[in-house]
């Protein structure tokens, strides 16, 4: 074994971060998607990772299916959870406000993970590493072959993203119900549908963040809401709304948080990233990248 | 909804005061005056937070670190020095009213959703620090030895006379709020529920109102937690987790959000479903919750409250 230098070490903080940031900018960018078409916060986006963690150890080590086709069918089960999401709590409601909206995701979020808590109990679950567990050294620094998984696939759903929103005509139609929903709607494009569709895909990406999470922390049903405002966090950091901003934002939560935890209090783990979010909202609630003249014109 | 009638504050009054009595006769509900201090210690928490609520908007999911706040000053300052728990109490309302500012201030000039999840991270840093600083919090498992609280020699030292303590303390914020209403401030509050701009224009300063609500209703979840705190002379940071707060939030939306009286009403009947109606649910009860904050959110949006106006508007069609 070698000895560890400071210099390693500090390396080490940085790739644990940037994993662990990689997971808070999927679950910014699932806040923005909603966010862009819908002005909605919402509050039950930290489940959709929950869940997609809990229903891969279903899929994956209950029902024995091979990862190729765990992976898929644990995204098409959250995804689906997300469209509900839209169908059964945020449709219904008549006359919608801020406040109502909230509470509804809320509401949305407890019953989520007290289902999870029926179905998967309380105990934390392990999920097999996709490619071992065989760590590479790196200057002194320990690396999960995990670790390339999760950030592999943030650059994934980066570049799925924005062809999706650049190229395509669907992705174009959201984009134009994010700028403005009545004259959207006035060209022929359906809003609901777009809604739902925002749903789907943020819920998506939180499955995502969820399955490549779960190998490296393990999960358990009450895991969402620590996870949500983490990246709320990052999304408010990097400007909400803004998709650059979301992952510059997640990938600096990450690092800020993996660096607290390891250089000052490892107690406080969870407390910096919140401080963070608490400081950005008083003193640059626009974030890096977002412009304060937008979040006027949005109607929440 | 503004005027709070005589007729109902009197009926209810009589009820607060003939509880115990009604109580002490019918066996199985003996315990019921036990459960009715939790109640109003809830009480004064929702009074604060549905004017927050209803009159400014604006929503906290972290009003139990205020609730937390007050307990853990009182529980400080009496454990570890001794003071006066009257004084200690004070303290706390000082110490929330402060720190409400603080975190207020910045997230109530912007809109939505921003108080939300500034609260929302307050609350949980604020249940960290409780966890963490052991040695001011005794850490996960908590602080004992908490004195009771005694007025000139009088000590509320049992079951019937904190009660009536609790509830003295409730109509007193009650009363405050219900004038509170009436007063100036009230019409702003009230013109800034309807229109934001035309407030604005009519030169009502919006940001200010709402911190001024947000710190009020701090300042009385502080009293409820030092109440708290005197009463089980017991107390641990998982009392003041994100949960409570939720729970905060699902009394007021099931009581009613634009009427004080929806806040009474709400903390009530959480109070006895958590304590004792739903005791077979066990852990499960969070998805009872859950179930009850979205059902009432889409087909009661002004609470039960409201649930009379909505079965008048059936018969008139």
């Amino acid at each position: 074994m070698d000895k560890i230098t400071l210099a390693g070490q500090i390396f080490q903080y940085l790739i644990t971060g940037i994993t662990v940031g990689s997971i808070y900018a999927m679950v910014a960018v699932g806040f923005n998607i909603i966010y862009n078409v819908t002005e909605i916060i919402n509050f039950a986006q930290g489940e959709f990772v929950m869940l997609g963690g809990l229903v891969m150890v279903f899929f994956y080590s209950v029902l024995k299916l091979p990862l190729i086709m765990a992976f898929p069918a644990t995204v098409i089960l959250v995804t689906l959870v997300g469209m509900l999401l839209d169908r059964l709590a945020i449709r219904p409601i008549r006359h919608p406000s801020v406040l109502t909206l909230i509470i509804a995701t809320i509401a949305a979020s407890i019953l989520i993970k007290g289902a999870a808590m029926l179905i998967w109990g309380k105990d934390p679950y392990d999920l097999p590493a996709f490619s071992g567990r065989n760590p590479i050294t790196v200057f002194g620094a320990v690396i999960q072959p995990q670790y390339f998984w999760v950030i592999g696939f943030l650059i994934i759903i980066v570049i799925a993203l924005s062809f999706f929103f650049d190229r395509t005509i669907i992705g174009k139609a959201m984009i134009a119900c994010a700028d403005n929903p009545d004259a959207a709607s006035l060209v022929g494009i359906n809003v609901q549908q777009m809604i739902l569709l925002s749903f789907a895909l943020s819920a998506a990406i939180g499955s995502v963040a969820g399955i490549t999470l779960t190998p490296i922390a393990l999960m358990e049903y009450d895991r969402g809401a620590m996870l949500a405002v983490k990246g709320f966090g990052a999304a408010i950091l990097g400007g909400l709304g803004s998709f650059p901003g979301a992952i510059v934002g997640g990938l600096i939560m990450g690092t800020i948080e993996s660096f607290g935890a390891g250089l000052i209090s490892s107690g406080y783990k969870d407390a910096f990233a919140l401080i963070v979010l608490l400081i950005v909202l008083f003193f640059k609630p626009s974030g890096i990248f977002g412009s304060l003249e937008i979040s006027r014109i949005k109607r929440f | 909804m503004l005027r709070i009638g005589k007729i109902p504050i009197a009926a209810f009054s009589l009820f607060i005061i003939a509880f115990p009595w009604i109580a002490h006769n019918i066996p199985p509900i003996e315990n019921y005056i036990d459960l009715m201090i939790f109640a109003g210690i809830y009480c004064l928490m929702t009074i604060g937070l549905s004017l927050l609520m209803g009159y400014a908007g604006q929503i906290s999911i972290g009003h139990a670190a205020f609730y937390g706040i007050g307990a853990y000053t009182s529980a400080i300052l009496t454990v570890h020095y001794g003071l006066n728990p009257w004084l200690c109490m004070f303290f706390g309302m000082i110490m929330s009213a402060i720190i409400a500012v603080l975190v207020g201030a910045p997230s109530l000039k912007l809109r939505g959703h921003y108080l939300a999840m500034a609260t929302l991270a307050f609350g949980i840093i604020v249940y960290i620090i409780f966890n963490e600083e052991a040695s001011w919090t005794g850490g996960p498992d908590g602080m004992t030895g908490i004195p009771g609280l005694n007025l000139f020699g009088f000590a509320f030292d049992s079951v019937e006379k904190y009660y009536y303590l609790v509830w003295i303390f409730v109509f007193a914020a009650f009363i405050f709020t219900a004038n509170l209403i009436q007063s100036s401030t009230g019409r702003a509050l009230r013109a800034i529920h309807v229109s934001e701009p035309a407030a604005g224009a009519m030169g009502v300063d919006i940001s200010a109102h709402k911190l001024l609500v947000f710190v009020y209703s701090a300042v009385l979840a502080s009293l409820a937690g030092s109440l708290y705190a005197h009463y089980l002379n017991f107390i641990n940071p998982a009392t003041f987790d994100l949960f409570f707060s939720i729970k905060l939030l699902i009394m007021i939306a099931l009581g009613g959000m634009y009427n004080i009286w929806g806040a009474i009403i709400g903390a009530g009947l959480i109070t006895f479903l958590s304590y004792e109606w739903l005791h077979y649910f066990e852990e499960f009860e969070v998805i009872v919750y859950g179930a009850i904050l979205l059902l009432v959110t889409i087909f009661l949006p002004n609470g039960l409250v409201g649930a009379p106006e909505i079965v008048k508007s059936w018969f008139r069609k």
